[in-house]
């Protein structure tokens, strides 16, 4: 292969990893929004909680990676239900900038609870034998690949649970209506609750690979992850769980290109500036549909 | 009114001047450190070695300032790891608590914003770790400041050092570098080092840059393998060079790195693992190449918190003595006394090497060293002067 091909494609491949934890965040930022038309502003940082129960449980419980994965992903979908319950539920009536005040300040709460109990960045140990394989001067690491298809595995599963099963049908149901959809039947606050569940959940095993991937963890590594992930979720269209994917991946894929063409000082203000024009000539987003607000 | 306003003063003098007669005779010194934000590990060791400078004097009975002993009294601020925050310490050190000098902050980013407040208000400012020039020049007459002084080198020094190191002793003749250019250190260090580079016939086929946080630097690392280079200098620090290795590593990068003295905090190790095995940095001292003077420091110091002083910690403590040696050569607890006494001090042997100011000039003049890592431990590897 020609070296500048070699180049793109291996540039390709770095995009392709960070758009796959983008969208993972981002889809928890998609889904809570999608039902509760609140935007859940703790999410990056219950990402950042994933990221320390990765490392609790391989440093304390020396778990190898699928256990950590999964328990990792259980804690912060617990982590998910607890927030709800108890920050935004009595809220739900609320005017809606109470719950977004709200969830500000779990995040705050979350990233300083988290650096009260460990101010020391960490180190997360390397939990899978790292293979770097060279395919004609392209470099692919076995990390990248269980980063990537992991990503997509999870975000498959998710659009089936959500386009083909009961419960899914539940979620959509409720985002359509709030009033009378709980009158047939619907159970209101377990959908809510399996929600962020759900959302919760899929920001922890973005932790965890985040993790994985670039293993020095602290209590602030969720706020900027955690807007770019926002972000992503409103170019894709707000609400929208294609889209959250698909706006991830721009997102991932700009920030890549604009690092390997300019110098990496114009990575975020190109990428925001293309975001913005993007959202100016799609104010919904790429899949986002435009919705009357009913009085 | 007049009256009035004469009793007042006379009453603030009278009650300013029992306090001082009541009161035991004590130095306040005020320290800003890194305790929280992204270089805690860097505010521990200046607090630590703070801390242990003045349990030493106290022990003794206290500095001898003209013909009394005076106890002194250590001020921590915690600079939260932010330039503002920097600067509102220095500012509370001096005008609300009084201090006669401060010590730090360390990293250049937060000690040139810290200065400024120091020089302003004409108090002694000594930063043990901040090796970017612009610490002790003025920002507009680039002439050096009168208050602030350094007790390390500065960049120009190590970056030509480690030019010359990249060159001679790992022979290669093309480099990469990738700093963070939204760090004043960093960044004038990196450009140090590509100015000696070039001069002395080296070709930096890379000048990579990200900005302070960044975590994926998979753009930029391609970008330098592609470039091929014979080595890749991270002047970056501690909590960075980590994530960097690994990620070049994965990108299948196999040429060697080399570093400067943010690096040479231990927490390096506990982050990095066997990955940084075999790399080399500057830095200011060689735990296990001290001179005698350095030895009782290094048993003191494990003894006290159960590791090995990193150089923060003894660029604090020879901050300290530096302070320490000019306050009672002053004779006087007064600012512009102790000022005047610093600038003058003949030289001072410290647990980092003799130093000694020059006229002109707030940087002491000392040599580095230059450090590998073999084995999870900081090992000497050799003396370095350009």
């Amino acid at each position: 292969m020609s070296e500048a091909i070699v180049y793109w494609l291996q540039q390709a491949l770095n995009a392709l990893q960070l758009g796959s934890i983008y969208a993972l965040i981002a889809l928890g930022y998609t889904m809570v929004y999608g039902i509760l038309t609140m935007i859940n502003f703790a999410h990056g940082d219950v990402f950042m909680v994933g990221a320390f129960f990765c490392f609790l449980a391989a440093v304390f419980l020396g778990l190898p990676f699928a256990p950590t994965l999964l328990l990792t992903m259980l804690g912060a979908a617990l982590l998910g239900v607890t927030i709800e319950r108890l920050a935004y539920k009595p809220l739900r009536h609320a005017p809606r900038v109470s719950a977004i005040i709200t969830a500000l300040g779990v995040g705050i709460f979350l990233e300083n609870f988290t650096l009260a109990l460990a101010p020391y960045p960490k180190n997360i140990p390397a939990l899978l034998e790292n293979v770097t394989w060279d395919l004609g001067g392209v470099s692919l690491s076995s990390l990248q690949v269980i980063i990537i298809l992991l990503s997509l595995g999870l975000m498959f599963v998710l659009d089936y649970v959500v386009h083909r099963t009961p419960v899914g049908m539940a979620m959509r149901a409720i985002s359509w209506d709030k009033t009378f959809v709980p009158l047939m039947g619907v159970p209101l606050d377990l959908i809510i609750s399996v929600t962020f569940a759900i959302g919760a959940g899929l920001a922890g095993a973005a932790g965890t690979m985040y993790a994985l991937a670039y293993p020095v963890i602290d209590p602030y590594m969720g706020i900027m992850v955690g807007w770019k992930a926002f972000i992503s979720a409103v170019v894709g269209g707000i609400g929208n769980i294609r889209g959250a994917m698909i706006g991830a991946f721009i997102l991932g894929g700009v920030e890549i290109m604009v690092a390997a063409f300019f110098p990496s000082t114009y990575r975020d203000f190109v990428a925001f500036t293309l975001l913005m024009l993007l959202i100016v000539v799609r104010p919904y987003g790429i899949l986002g549909k435009p919705r009357t607000q009913k009085v | 009114m007049r009256k009035a306003l004469s009793l007042l003063l006379f009453s603030v003098l009278v009650s300013l001047g029992v306090t001082a007669w009541g009161a035991e005779k004590t130095i306040k010194l005020g320290v800003i450190a890194e305790l929280t934000g992204d270089m805690p590990a860097v505010g521990a060791s200046c607090r630590n070695a703070a801390e242990m400078a003045v349990k030493e004097v106290n022990a003794a009975g206290g500095l001898k300032v003209g013909k009394e002993k005076m106890k002194v009294e250590l001020v921590v601020e915690d600079n939260a790891g932010k330039a503002d925050q920097s600067a509102a310490a220095a500012q509370k050190l001096i005008t609300q608590d009084e201090v006669l000098a401060i010590v730090g902050p360390n990293a250049s980013r937060y000690a040139i914003p810290a200065s400024e407040i120091a020089e302003s208000s004409q108090t002694v400012l000594i930063t043990p770790w901040s090796t970017n020039p612009k610490t002790t020049l003025d920002a507009t007459t680039n002439k050096p400041k009168k208050y602030v002084f350094r007790a390390c080198f500065i960049d120009p020094f190590q970056g030509g050092v480690l030019a010359k190191f990249a060159l001679e002793n790992l022979k290669a003749k093309k480099a990469a570098v990738l700093y963070d250019v939204a760090s004043d250190y960093n960044k004038g260090i990196a450009e140090v080092f590509k100015a000696n580079y070039e001069k002395l016939g080296g070709k930096i086929v890379a000048f990579e840059t990200y900005t302070t946080n960044d975590k994926d630097f998979s753009a930029q690392l391609t970008k330098i393998k592609d470039a091929k280079p014979d080595v890749i200098f991270l002047p970056n620090y501690y909590n960075e060079v980590p994530l960097q290795v690994q990620q070049a590593k994965r990108l299948g990068i196999t040429v060697p790195f080399i570093g400067s003295d943010s690096w040479g905090s231990p927490e390096l190790l506990t982050l990095g693992g066997a990955d940084l095995n075999g790399y080399y940095f500057s830095t200011h001292y060689a735990a296990d190449n001290a001179a005698p003077v350095a030895k009782k420091f290094i048993t003191d110091y494990e003894k006290a918190y159960g590791a090995k002083p990193d150089d923060v910690a003894a660029l604090t403590y020879d901050a300290f003595g530096l302070l320490f040696d000019s306050i009672q050569s002053a004779g006087k607890a007064d600012r512009e006394a102790v000022r005047t006494a610093l600038a003058t001090l003949p030289r001072y042997q410290g647990v980092t090497g003799d130093m000694k100011f020059q006229a002109d000039s707030r940087d002491p003049i000392k040599s580095a060293v230059i450090l590998q890592i073999k084995d999870g431990k900081f090992t000497y590897f050799t003396n370095a002067n350009p």
